[in-house]
This record gives C-alpha cells, sequence and structure tokens, in this order.
C-alpha cells in the first residue's frame, strides 16, 4: 500500500484514458476518456499534497467542462466519420515530437534522475503552495497578481468574442 | 474500550467507518421514497399507501401503526426493485445505458466522506468532529464531487437513444451547470466571516459548526440570521442541483414522459431514484452545517452546553459516546426536516417552464448572488477593521 504502487496506478489511468480520448472513434466516448484522465490527473494532485489542486480540477474540469462538451458533442451528434489523410506538415511535426521525446527519456535514462534543485540553507520541507488554501491565495494575489490578472482578461476577450461571433446584430430588435 | 478499537490497523477502521456512514445513508435515502408518498398523500388529503402487510405478521399486536404508517409497502417496493425483470430496450447503447446508474450513485455515496455529522469531546476537552475526512477543502471538496453527478443524467438520457430522455439530459445540464455558480457564490460571505484576517484560512465544514457555537450574541447565531440572503440563494440552488420541483426540467413527466430516465426500469431506475434522495441528504446537510448550525440543538445554545447541562442529570452525558450519538440525532432530526420541508414545496409549487427556469438562473440568481457577494465583502471588512 505504498505511495508509489497509487502513483503507478494512477499515471498508468490518466495516460491509459488520454491515449483513449484520442484513439476513440465515438466522440461520447472520447470525453468521457477525458473524464477519466482528468479525475486521474486529480488524484496525482493529491498524491503530491495538493489538495486544493486536485478538488479544483475536479470541480472545474471534470465537472464543468466536460460536462459542457459532452453537452456540445452531443447536440452534434457525430460518429467518427471518415478520416482525412495526414498532411506532410503534420507527419514531419509528428516525427520531430517524437524524436524530442525519445530523446529526453533517453537523456533521463543516462542520467538517472532529475536533480532536485538546492535550496540554500534551508533544512525545513517547502510546503507545497497547491496544499493549504491560503498559501495558494497568498501567492495568487501576492507573486502572481499579474499573471491572474492577464489570464483574467484573455477570458474576458473571449467571452466578448464569443458574444460577438454568435450574436446577429442585424437590426436593432435583437441589441436591447 | 476505545483504545481496543483505536488498536485497529486504520485501513480496517476507515472500512468500517465508511461501511457505517453507508448503512445509515442508504436506508434513511430508501425511506426518503416513502416518506414522499406518505407526505404527498398528507398534503392532498389522502391516506396514501396503508394496506400491505405481510400475512406471517397479521397476527402481532399493534402491528397496524406500522401498517398504516406504510412501513411493510417499502419493504414491499424494495423487494419488487429487486426482483421484477431488468429490461434493457433494443436500441441502447448498451455499455454507457447500464454505466450511467452506477454513476450516478457514486458521487451521491462519494460526498458523504467529508461532511460532518457530529462531534464529542476529547479526554483533553477538545471537541473533535464525527467525520470520515476532516479535510480543509471540505465544502469545495462536496461540490467537486457532487458536480460529477450530470454525467450520470447526461449518459443515461444519451445512451438510451431515444428522443425525451435525450431532451432531459439536455436540459439537466444546462440546468445542473446554471445554478452550480450562484450556489458556490452563495456560500463565499459565509467563508469570508469565518477566515478573519490572521487564520489559517480554512473551507472546511466543521469550521463552519464551530464559528456559529461561539459565545455572545452574534458568536451563537447561525447564519441563517446574519445571512438570510445566502441562505435562501443556496436553498433555491441545492433544488435546482437537485432536480427536485419546482426544479425538475431533467424529468418533467408532463412534456417529458419521464425525462432522463424514461428507458429505465426495475432495479437500475431504483438506482437513479435512491442517488437523488442521498443527494438530498447530502445537500441539506451541508445546508444544516452551513446555514443552521450543524449539530447544535438550538441558535445560542451548542451542542457541548446542552451535554454540560445534561450532566448535573445524568452524569454520562459527557462521555464521548453519549455525546457523539446525541449530537448525530439532533443531526439527523434537522436532516428530516430539511426533506420534509424538500417534499412539502414539491407538492406545493407548479413546476416551472424550462424558460422561467433559465431566466431564473442566470438573470435573477445569478446577479443576487453576486451582489450579495460584494454586499457582504465590504460589510465583513468595514466590521473586521
Amino acid at each position: 500500500m505504498s505511495p508509489d504502487i497509487f502513483f503507478y496506478l494512477f499515471s498508468a489511468l490518466t495516460a491509459g484514458s488520454a491515449l483513449a480520448v484520442v484513439l476513440c472513434k465515438n466522440t461520447v466516448a472520447s470525453a468521457l476518456s477525458l473524464l477519466v484522465s482528468l479525475v486521474g490527473v486529480a488524484a496525482l494532485f493529491i498524491l503530491l499534497d495538493a489538495f486544493l489542486l486536485a478538488a479544483l480540477m475536479v470541480f472545474v474540469y471534470a465537472g464543468a467542462v466536460v460536462a459542457l462538451f459532452l453537452f456540445i458533442v452531443m447536440l452534434i451528434d457525430t460518429y467518427g466519420g471518415v478520416r482525412k489523410p495526414f498532411k506532410k506538415a503534420t507527419i514531419v511535426a509528428s516525427g520531430l515530437g517524437l524524436a524530442l521525446l525519445v530523446t529526453g527519456l533517453a537523456t533521463l535514462a543516462q542520467r538517472g534522475s532529475i536533480a532536485t534543485p538546492e535550496f540554500a540553507g534551508t533544512t525545513a520541507p517547502l510546503v507545497p503552495v497547491g496544499a493549504s488554501l491560503r498559501a495558494y491565495g497568498e501567492q495568487l494575489f501576492t507573486t502572481y497578481l499579474l499573471p491572474v490578472q492577464i489570464v483574467g482578461f484573455l477570458l474576458l476577450i473571449a467571452m466578448l468574442g464569443v458574444i460577438v461571433l454568435s450574436k446577429k446584430f442585424e437590426g436593432l430588435e435583437d441589441v436591447k | 474500550m476505545f483504545d481496543l478499537y483505536f488498536e485497529i490497523p486504520l485501513w480496517i477502521r476507515l472500512v468500517l467507518q465508511g461501511t457505517a456512514v453507508i448503512l445509515v445513508l442508504f436506508p434513511i435515502a430508501a425511506a426518503c421514497s416513502m416518506a414522499e408518498r406518505k407526505i404527498s398523500a398528507w398534503l392532498q388529503g389522502r391516506p396514501g399507501p396503508n394496506r400491505t402487510l405481510p400475512p406471517l405478521l397479521a397476527w402481532v399486536p399493534g402491528i397496524w401503526v406500522l401498517q398504516k404508517l406504510g412501513i411493510f409497502q417499502l419493504a414491499a417496493d424494495g423487494g419488487k426493485f429487486v426482483f421484477k425483470e431488468d429490461p434493457v430496450p433494443g436500441h441502447v447503447n448498451k455499455f454507457y445505458f447500464i454505466a450511467a446508474p452506477i454513476l450516478a450513485m457514486i458521487p451521491a455515496l462519494t460526498t458523504v466522506v467529508v461532511v460532518p455529522f457530529g462531534a464529542y469531546l476529547d479526554s483533553a476537552g477538545k471537541l473533535v468532529p464525527l467525520v470520515l475526512a476532516n479535510v480543509d477543502i471540505g465544502l469545495l471538496a462536496v461540490f467537486a464531487v457532487s458536480s460529477l453527478g450530470v454525467y450520470a443524467v447526461i449518459l443515461a438520457g444519451w445512451a438510451s437513444n431515444s428522443k425525451y430522455p435525450f431532451l432531459g439530459a439536455v436540459r439537466a445540464s444546462a440546468q445542473l451547470v446554471s445554478y452550480e455558480l450562484s450556489m458556490t457564490l452563495s456560500v463565499l460571505p459565509v467563508f469570508l466571516w469565518i477566515n478573519a484576517p490572521g487564520g489559517q484560512g480554512t473551507l472546511s465544514l466543521f469550521d463552519v459548526v464551530q464559528s456559529q457555537s461561539q459565545p455572545g450574541f452574534w458568536g451563537g447565531a447561525w447564519f441563517v440570521f446574519t445571512m438570510p440572503l445566502s441562505a435562501f440563494i443556496f436553498l433555491v440552488a441545492l433544488f435546482a442541483e437537485t432536480n427536485r420541483q419546482p426544479f425538475d426540467m431533467p424529468e418533467s413527466e408532463s412534456d417529458l414522459v419521464g425525462g432522463f430516465h424514461t428507458e429505465y426500469g426495475a432495479f437500475k431506475w431504483s438506482l437513479f431514484f435512491v442517488a437523488e434522495y442521498c443527494h438530498m441528504v447530502i445537500g441539506s446537510a451541508v445546508f444544516i452545517l452551513l446555514f443552521f448550525g450543524g449539530w447544535n440543538p438550538l441558535p445560542w445554545v451548542t451542542l457541548t452546553d446542552t451535554v454540560q447541562a445534561l450532566a448535573h442529570i445524568i452524569p454520562v452525558a459527557t462521555h464521548p459516546l453519549f455525546m457523539g450519538v446525541l449530537g448525530i440525532s439532533i443531526f439527523l432530526v434537522k436532516i428530516c426536516l430539511s426533506i420534509f420541508f424538500f417534499m412539502w414545496v414539491r407538492w406545493t409549487l407548479p413546476r416551472f417552464r424550462y424558460d422561467q427556469v433559465m431566466n431564473i438562473g442566470w438573470k435573477q440568481l445569478l446577479p443576487l448572488s453576486i451582489a450579495n457577494l460584494i454586499a457582504y465583502t465590504i460589510g465583513i471588512a468595514l466590521l473586521q477593521k
């Protein structure tokens, strides 16, 4: 019952269902695999003591985002269909990606492990930011204030974009 | 006696505790179905189920009380669901059709893990919560897991591969996602209040009850008195999240036959049914913890006070076992009252139209909860300065 077993279990679950997302022909099955994959990621967060991130992962992504995916998928009602043959650029890009992955894994295998960064003079264990609500909130409102604002602004722009694209502004009756 | 229990390995203890909680939760959820029939009958001036009686028990004197209460009807219904033929229509997507009711049960039973249901004083005089996992992010975990309940409805509707279940599923997913927003926003003032500056920062439901058990007039007041609007918004959103009348759009018998579970029968249908009641029980529990003082018997009267007052009459009152049982009983009584309220509303109000549901959710409840949050943020900031 060591944490290692859970790590292997959940990473296998996450990676396996992530593969299923890409490989499933049925789009609903893909969306559900994505759900399982996200729950697996949340479980990995728990193993890293980042309980808050795990809960947020389940709440936001598994609970709402995938539900909306499913919602759309069901409305469009697609059943796979014929796949287009790959373009040349896609083949080159995937070959390059594979080469990078193999290089990275080979390097990792050769060196044995990823070096842990040294923290000068501190022997106390680091408190993970995602573990407690307080630490997380403080970081969010101090160190990462600017990125949070920028991301919020981007989301706002995306939302406005959706409204502009989806709403037809013909005639004044629509714009009330 | 307790030492003996604490010497058992942790994981066996956890399995025992989890089983015990489910063994209490499950019969309550089942009994709710009977309560629903009895209460609806009462509200409509009918006797309700009062005939069923096993022939072997008819000679027992006084058994007619149980017969009139419909206890045996409950047993008969339960038996019927297990033994009758379990049809799977030919046109359904079998895997997802069977997976959906199971998916409905899992979140319903999982949320109970972080919900505290009582407390006792340990030998050092410190209040210890009775909960399966007293985590720092309690409420967030409840919201997170219960938000997974929507998949059961979506899958059931989609896998049924027929028109009305599909419409029910589409309605359900839109409704559940819409009302989650107001629900989450409505509880924020509570946590703004209990997370005073300098504190640890917590979303634990136990701490919410603790902050309603402080001495003094404002300390002992339940949050329903200090934040009535939050309580109201949470309650309305809870009705929508548990698919209860007047928000039972996903079922809506009058226009969708039976909604997402039209094609289901027998045991699979009863799983949906029990899951709905489990959601109701746990939703009520969270509502009571947040706004109605949890296991404290009355506002301004905490469980600890009660037990210490009782100790003058019965010396064993401060014993952890007695206090735990008393706390759980008070909590269960409150849950039953809340469930009665759910049923009272169901048999009193007519169902909303679907556009009304969406209008209430997005145009009224959500702005109201945002305004409520801003008002309380300013108020709490001024008070705590």
